[in-house]
């Protein structure tokens, strides 16, 4: 049985569909990463999956448990962090932990050695008796995590987790996660963040206006990219323009020069490769540099959602 | 021993970590206070003798501070317990816990009503004001009493229910202070109002009017004002009276107390987010 099981989900706000048909299937203790651009329906399908959100129709189940009819159960296997959220003012760090821990009915006894270790795996043992409102935005980000793991749950359901943080917290963040990976939890994660999403995760869904567009483990999607190729094309001068000209190609999905050459996503043949650099050279561009680059998850992303964001 | 619900311990811990609530205790006593003290200085100013009758109006007049007191009080306190949640973007990850969506609607409303339970306690000693002259039957303040905390536990449900269905604490603040007027001064008005229209239509058909028709008896009955000067014997009635299958003092608490449960119950129905039910409702 799956952790995850996402079968036909579709939810409309009014005549915009955020979610069409999308299924997915997520394995135990396996961590997922749900990329899309913004818009595309992640936090949607999330909240369908943290009980938030009633679909139109489809349905979605943890460990077999429907979100509709076994609420009760689905949320005693959740660890939800929503991609914003706010902390309560007036609250030490321990409270905080100690309120969620009786909201999930933790026994008692259980609690000040539960608070510690979740303080400890977050690195906030320092900041134990802290105010909550008094932490930096890291910090609360990190003691939502930890919130997120207070009865133990086995999916853990995290919206960009890492947005806003500056890279040290970033990594902290990872390093968490990785260390929940080991937990063997299965974690669903969203995040902009893609080349930091792709050491983590073991499988990647690509969503699009509410439409999976792809779905597999790491290498394969990063390796499929539909048939499309990063091209890096360096020239003397006149960059913006070539920009121009390149966007305006039937091959070229995407067009980037901000690395001070054009960066292309590029869909067609060896042929069309070719004739493309036959243009720009035609069109009077001195070309230093004209290859093909090793994609990543990023170049998969652009390629398989069209422009993008 | 059973624990305490967390979202009421929480509640308590953080309305009482601060200075603002001994600071509200303060204010309220110290308006209430003032008000009475005022009163009894301007009666006694140039008659120093003792009149058991005047006792009875400080004591009313004390109460009638008071239920304007609560009347502006409650829903300060309780239109924002779940749009401020909301606002604060905590109430999602609250609904994701075992926490029952009543359960948390009933929390906060115990921990709003907990609060002006205390302001309404810490008031007491200035009824003792009363008792030092007498002239008041101890019976008489405990219905007083009782009337209050019957009025705060419908204003505190609709503070409640307001939070529950407007997103912003503001919205909801003016919304519930709306019905709050309407039922304290509201509803007299519109008793009033169509007790004049029943006489005159008696007058011009000749006759006099031999009971107050029921949808008056039933606004007086349900209006906090009215019920207040009627527990305190101050006969405060409109037209020639009716009888009743309750005595005004029942139809109030059961008016009042079925329409607060009413609301909560609503309010947790409301505050489940994939009620499967609401899909019967929606277009």
């Amino acid at each position: 049985m799956n952790a995850v099981e996402i079968k036909g989900l579709t939810k409309a706000y009014g005549n915009n569909y955020a979610l069409r048909d999308f299924s997915l299937n997520i394995p135990r203790s396996q961590v997922c990463g749900l990329i899309g651009p913004n818009g595309a329906g992640k936090t949607t399908a999330m909240s369908i999956l943290a009980t938030l959100l009633a679909p139109d129709a489809g349905s979605a189940a943890v460990n077999g448990h429907d979100v509709m009819s076994e609420q009760a159960k689905v949320r005693r296997l959740i660890g939800y962090m929503p991609d914003f959220f706010g902390v309560y003012d007036n609250l030490k760090t321990t409270e905080y932990l100690e309120f969620y821990a009786a909201a999930y009915r933790i026994p008692v006894s259980e609690r000040a050695r539960l608070i510690s270790d979740l303080l400890e795996l977050v690195n906030l043992t320092e900041k134990s008796h802290s105010y909550v409102d008094s932490l930096s935005r890291g910090m609360k980000q990190r003691l939502a995590l930890s919130r997120c793991l207070v009865h133990n749950p086995e999916v853990l359901i995290l919206d960009e987790p890492a947005s806003g943080l500056d890279p040290r917290a970033r990594a902290e963040m990872k390093e968490i996660i990785r260390h929940l990976k080991r937990m063997n939890k299965t974690i669903l994660i969203s995040s902009h963040i893609l080349p930091e999403l792709a050491e983590m995760c073991d499988s990647i869904a690509i969503l699009e206006q509410g439409k999976l567009v792809t779905y597999g483990p790491v290498e394969e999607v990063t390796a499929a990219r539909q048939g499309a190729k990063i091209l890096k094309v360096d020239v003397a001068d006149r960059l913006n323009e070539l920009l121009e000209f390149m966007i305006s190609r039937p091959e070229v999905v995407s067009v980037d020069g901000e690395a001070g050459w054009a960066r292309v996503t590029f869909q067609g043949n060896k042929a069309a490769q070719g004739q493309l650099l036959r243009e720009i050279m035609e069109q009077g561009w001195h070309v230093y540099e004209y290859a093909e680059v090793k994609g990543n998850l990023e170049d998969a992303f652009m390629a398989m959602t069209g422009e993008g964001e | 021993m059973r624990e305490l619900n967390p979202v009421l311990l929480k509640e308590l811990r953080q309305r009482f970590r601060t200075y603002r609530s001994p600071l509200v205790v303060v204010l309220y006593l110290l308006v209430l206070g003032g008000f009475s003290l005022s009163i009894i200085y301007l009666q006694w100013r140039n008659n120093p003798y003792f009149q058991p009758g005047s006792s009875k109006e400080i004591f009313t007049i004390i109460s009638m501070a008071q239920l304007g007191l609560l009347a502006f009080v409650v829903p300060g306190l309780t239109a924002g317990v779940i749009s401020g949640e909301r606002e604060r973007q905590t109430l999602n990850v609250l609904l994701t816990t075992e926490l029952s969506p009543l359960g948390i609607v009933v929390s906060k409303l115990i921990s709003a009503c907990s609060f002006t339970a205390l302001l309404l306690i810490s008031t007491l000693p200035l009824y003792s004001l009363v008792f030092m002259f007498g002239g008041l039957a101890p019976i008489q303040i405990m219905g007083v009493l009782s009337f209050f905390l019957v009025a705060m536990f419908l204003f505190a449900a609709i503070g409640v229910a307001c939070s529950t269905y407007f997103k912003r604490t503001g919205i909801s603040t003016i919304t519930t202070y709306g019905i709050v007027f309407f039922l304290v001064a509201g509803t007299g008005f519109l008793a009033a109002f169509i007790q004049e229209l029943y006489q005159q239509q008696a007058r011009m058909a000749m006759i006099q009017l031999e009971q107050t028709p029921l949808v008056v008896m039933l606004l007086q009955d349900t209006n906090p004002v009215i019920v207040m000067l009627r527990i305190l014997g101050e006969g405060a009635t409109i037209g020639p009276g009716r009888e009743m299958w309750l005595p005004y003092w029942g139809t109030f608490a059961l008016t009042y107390l079925v329409l607060g449960l009413v609301l909560i119950l609503w309010s947790g129905w409301k505050l489940n987010p994939i009620n499967q039910y609401r899909k019967l409702f929606r277009k």
